[in-house]
């Protein structure tokens, strides 16, 4: 437990500079990720997860911006860490950074690779592109690779387009390609969102299996908590564009501080409630990308909101206990 | 694969099937049969066709079976390459359609190479580049190419040509080589002279191909897999180029199919405009001169040479398209 | 999708004020595609000179001042005058310089010159030909002329061509002749495009298929050798009305290609919607579903693809006139007015005969910009 992180993102903003005003995607996320451990980054759709992970990799698309904060990547072999939001997001050593050290894998398997192209080349092209192999050592490895995320008869497969893949095998082909440069860092982004439950589970098993070969470090994006129970070692919950809480897994489910987690759980089916009983949900929608509430932004949806204070300023983030952080003025005031 | 080419195939025959009958009504329209219309111009040069010749004439062609037998007949003369009599020119209609026909292709041909080439570039320029002032220049030119009638920009390009450079920029061909025998040296003739009524015919071809170029590929540049193939790490050239310029060449080259028959449809009045030594001028002289058979004979040739045209470039589209290839909806 | 939103309006906002969003929540299919147009400027813009260039149309006649098929071999090829805003006093008062006849002692021919020492002031609704307004009402004023004289003694704001035809008044009347035809061209293809893309989208299969071969092969069929063709067996006989019939038909003929397209891509988009599906489901006939339920929804895509269908008629009639198989004098037109500048010598000599396509471009282009704004428009989720 007294291993150094090997990405550190503290205080991360991205905003999109727009016409109609500034969409604050991400207002200040923090997390560590850990060697061969998985941190599950969840929340609503719109809380600023993708952009997060787009952050780190220095992907977010114009017309948003990385405003502050620092993604501190701990190299291979290196004895510094590398801030990732001072490089260059078109230069050559964030360029080999990508694909290399941190891979990544989307949500929609159907869309994320070109269906112009073959499986093998849209592979192979990042073993060429970080190994430097040739056209056809890159082709037997991507066929290894294949074999490797469960793919039957992968020397056929590999020759084939996309779309005559079924969604899950397309998602396995995803998972190959992030890959195929042996990274040390996953960034998923609700890999298992678009994949129906038995083939979820499997690339989720695959995942794991990965992990334990490889070490990788995971980060896992995603709105089930389902995921995070099965997959995270630690978790952020992240609203609005904050990290609200932080903490073990364990300790998010049961014992979550902010009423954003709680309000998250409950609402998670069980097969032990009774018939007919209603399903807790969150009072309320998320609120307009523009239309930021003031104070803490959680604060007109909560049950727990405190007038003259929630409504007032934003809670900031404190430790609460060991590797543990909540944002919420209920233990603010309780210190 | 296969399907897909019987399939094109197919529905070029049928279309080269319509356009003949519609040749045929072409001419069959004019009042009186032709044997009429021919009696008439051997008699205005001095010549008299009696009643038994006019009959026999009129056995010959077929002119007093019914109409499908008549279309029958003259589609297995077609067939065999006799065309039939120009009346204007008292000479078989291939011979007098000559190299005209194969110019118009080149014509064609270049104008189609001419936009493809200025439109490809430009597109992916003004996509990836939105809202630049190169974006909003070539927009404009868009917006021209649109606008102006080619017919009317050769009009103004040869006026302007006239007023200031005291050129005149019509023809495919010099004053000595107009007509030589083909040489080398005639050839390249040609090609100096291509580029003029190549672009003339290529603008507004090519406005609507940055137009379409530009749109699908603002949509490709937003979709997932461009952020996959940036996160691969490769350089952000290498990303546009390869994915989403790939996919965005498909609707291109769809929209493309139909802009070789608006381009021959164009340089028809170009031509005339232009003064070029193609099908256009003999088109219009002939319509006129109501010389059917040779009028039809130029509407069923530039349709066929159309629909092949055509065909060739679905075919490139297909080799473009892995979904076609692989029978894949959707 | 409009009315998912509306049924959810109630949950979106809380605040019992109705808020903007409330205010689209609850807004007609047309109220949001107005809203939405009126943010393009440029295609405001464009249909305000769109909307000007149909009332100068209408009110041709008057808009001339000189009878447009009244010729003078002797004012043949006056160039273009220049308008004085001021007269000496400075006041406003336009005038142009008159001519002079003067007999050219070589060809003794009478030769008309300006004439720099005459002074012709110009004035609103001045007596001018007689004409019909509206083709109803007999009248002689129009809305200029020259002050104490006739317009023919030496008005000539855009020149004259080779018969001493005054362009302005010939481009006045060619006008309402070339808009018009577009106008009927694009009615024609309209009806076929609605009934055959309809068809099409609503029957599907092989009315489906069918449809859509016969499309394929008209577009890959070269259409103006083909126009030229049928254009030139009308008869020379024919009356300039029966003619401008036989064209409207003729270009029509090829246009209707795209708007069945559309209409047919509307229709095949639309019968999957869920309140379609709703609608089917309670029970509503298919009339009331098609009228009711999916034309509000799929008529602004119609007006804007026949906005942008419109250009390509009038450039057909133009480019058919032009080469003399179109509309044929004494009919006069935009193509009719350009087919006397086709030829490089006689626009050596007058090149304002060139004048006669600004017109064409710029209402090509306000079309174009009109239809492509109503087209965003059209999406008003989109």
């Amino acid at each position: 437990m007294a291993e150094t992180p090997i990405l550190s993102v503290q205080g991360l903003k991205t905003y999109y500079l727009q016409d109609e005003g500034v969409v604050r995607a991400v207002d200040g996320a923090s997390f560590d990720l850990y060697p061969g451990r998985t941190l599950g980054i969840v929340g609503e759709s719109g809380c600023g997860k993708s952009v997060s992970a787009r952050s780190i990799l220095q992907i977010v698309e114009r017309p948003g911006r990385i405003e502050a904060g620092r993604i501190l990547l701990q190299r291979e072999g290196a004895a510094d860490t590398v801030d990732l939001a001072r490089l260059d997001p078109k230069g050559r050593e964030m360029r080999a950074i990508r694909g290399a050290e941190i891979a990544l894998v989307f949500q929609e398997p159907m869309t994320s690779l070109s269906a112009y192209y073959t499986v093998g080349n849209q592979i192979g092209e990042v073993i060429r592109l970080h190994k430097g192999f040739d056209k056809k050592a890159a082709r037997s490895r991507a066929i290894e690779l294949l074999a490797k995320v469960g793919i039957p008869r992968p020397e056929r497969r590999v020759d084939e387009y996309p779309f005559q893949l079924s969604g899950g095998l397309r998602q396995r082909v995803m998972i190959a390609m992030a890959l195929a440069a042996e990274p040390r860092i996953l960034i998923a982004d609700e890999p298992t969102t678009a994949l129906d439950v038995t083939t979820q589970a499997q690339i989720l098993d695959l995942l794991r299996k990965l992990q334990r070969e490889r070490g990788l470090a995971i980060i896992l994006i995603t709105h089930d908590m389902g995921v995070i129970a099965e997959m995270a070692d630690d978790v952020v919950v992240m609203y609005l564009g904050r990290a609200v809480e932080r903490g073990s897994v364990d300790e998010i489910f049961h014992a979550p501080k902010h009423p954003y987690t709680r309000a998250l759980l409950r609402s998670i089916p069980s097969i032990l409630a009774k018939p007919r009983d209603k399903l807790a949900t969150i009072s309320g929608s998320i609120p307009h990308p523009y239309d930021r509430p003031t104070g803490c932004p959680f604060h007109p949806r909560c049950g727990d909101f405190m007038p003259g204070i929630c409504d007032t300023a934003a809670p900031e983030m404190r430790p609460a206990g060991a590797r543990r952080e909540v944002s919420c003025f209920l233990y603010e005031h309780t210190q | 694969m296969i399907a897909y080419t019987v399939r094109r195939l197919l529905l070029a025959l049928v279309t080269i099937w319509a356009i003949s009958v519609l040749s045929f009504v072409i001419i069959q329209l004019p009042p009186g049969d032709f044997v009429d219309a021919y009696i008439s111009h051997l008699s205005a040069s001095g010549s008299v066709v009696s009643a038994e010749e006019a009959q026999s004439l009129r056995k010959l062609y077929g002119l007093d079976r019914p109409i499908y037998v008549q279309y029958a007949k003259w589609m297995s003369r077609v067939s065999e390459g006799d065309f039939g009599e120009s009346m204007e020119w008292m000479r078989p209609v291939t011979e007098v359609i000559g190299d005209r026909l194969w110019l118009t292709m080149v014509v064609s041909i270049a104008a189609i190479i001419l936009t493809y080439a200025i439109a490809f570039p430009i597109g992916i320029y003004s996509a990836v580049r939105q809202y630049s002032v190169g974006d909003y220049l070539f927009t404009l030119f868009g917006f021209v190419g649109i606008a102006v009638p080619n017919f009317l920009l050769a009009l103004i390009l040869m006026y302007f040509s006239f007023k200031y450079l005291d050129a005149n920029i019509g023809g495919l061909f010099s004053a000595d080589y107009a007509l030589a025998p083909w040489s080398l040296d005639k050839v390249w003739d040609l090609l100096r002279h291509l580029p003029l009524p190549a672009f003339v015919l290529a603008v507004g071809g090519t406005a609507q191909l940055i137009r379409i170029m530009r749109a699908n590929l603002l949509d490709e540049l937003r979709k997932p897999y461009v952020v996959t193939a940036r996160a691969k790490g490769l350089a952000e050239t290498r990303v546009i180029m390869k994915y989403p310029v790939r996919a965005a060449l498909n609707p291109f080259a769809s929209s493309a199919a139909y802009l070789f028959p608006q381009i021959v449809s164009g340089g028809i009045i170009v031509a005339l405009v232009l003064s070029l030594p193609t099908v256009g001028p003999l088109l219009l002289t002939s319509l006129v001169a109501q010389d059917m058979f040779l009028a039809g004979t130029i509407v069923l040739m530039l349709g066929v040479m159309t629909v092949i045209g055509t065909f060739i470039s679905d075919l490139i589209l297909m080799w473009v398209d892995p979904r076609i290839r692989f029978q894949v909806e959707g | 999708m409009n009315a998912v939103l509306a049924w959810l309006a109630p949950w979106r906002s809380s605040a019992a004020a109705p808020s903007a969003e409330e205010r689209i929540a609850f807004a007609t299919q047309f109220q949001l595609t107005w809203w939405r147009f009126r943010k393009h400027r440029v295609a405001v813009w464009s249909g305000l000179i769109v909307i000007l260039f149909y009332i100068a149309a209408i009110f041709a006649d008057t808009i001339a001042y000189t009878d447009p098929q009244a010729t003078d071999s002797r004012r043949s090829y006056i160039p273009p005058q220049a308008i004085h805003l001021f007269d000496e006093e400075g006041s406003l008062r336009p005038w142009v310089h008159g001519l002079k006849g003067r007999r050219d002692l070589k060809t003794f021919k009478i030769v008309y010159t300006v004439d720099p020492d005459s002074k012709l002031y110009l004035r609103f609704f001045a007596e001018g030909y007689p004409y019909h307004l509206f083709g109803l009402i007999p009248t002689t004023t129009h809305l200029f002329g020259v002050a104490n004289g006739k317009a023919e003694d030496g008005l000539y704001l855009l020149g004259t061509d080779l018969l001493g035809r005054d362009l302005w008044s010939r481009l006045a009347v060619a006008t309402r002749i070339s808009l018009s035809i577009g106008l009927a061209g694009v009615s024609v293809s309209l009806f076929l495009g609605v009934l055959l893309g309809g068809l099409s989208g609503l029957y599907g299969g092989a009315v489906d298929t069918l449809i859509q071969r016969l499309i394929e092969i008209i577009r890959s069929i070269p259409t103006i050798p083909l126009w030229m063709g049928l254009a030139a067996a009308l008869p020379n006989t024919w009356s300039t009305a029966q003619i401008y019939f036989a064209i409207t038909v003729i270009i029509s003929f090829i246009g209707w290609t795209d708007l069945a397209r559309v209409v047919r891509g509307q229709f095949m988009s639309l019968r999957g919607e869920d309140f379609v599906i709703a609608a089917e489901l309670a029970g509503a006939s298919r009339l009331r579903i098609i009228f009711r339920h999916m034309l509000p929804s799929f008529l602004s895509h119609v007006i804007a693809a026949t906005s942008l269908a419109l250009p390509a008629m009038i450039i057909s009639e133009t480019s058919l006139s032009f080469l003399g198989l179109g509309l044929r004098p004494p009919a006069i037109s935009w193509g009719v007015l350009l087919q006397d500048a086709q030829n490089i010598q006689t626009l050596g000599i007058a090149p304002w005969l060139l004048i006669a396509a600004i017109p064409v471009i710029v209402i090509i282009l306000a079309f174009n910009f009109l239809g492509d704004g109503l087209r965003d428009a059209a999406d008003p989720y989109g």
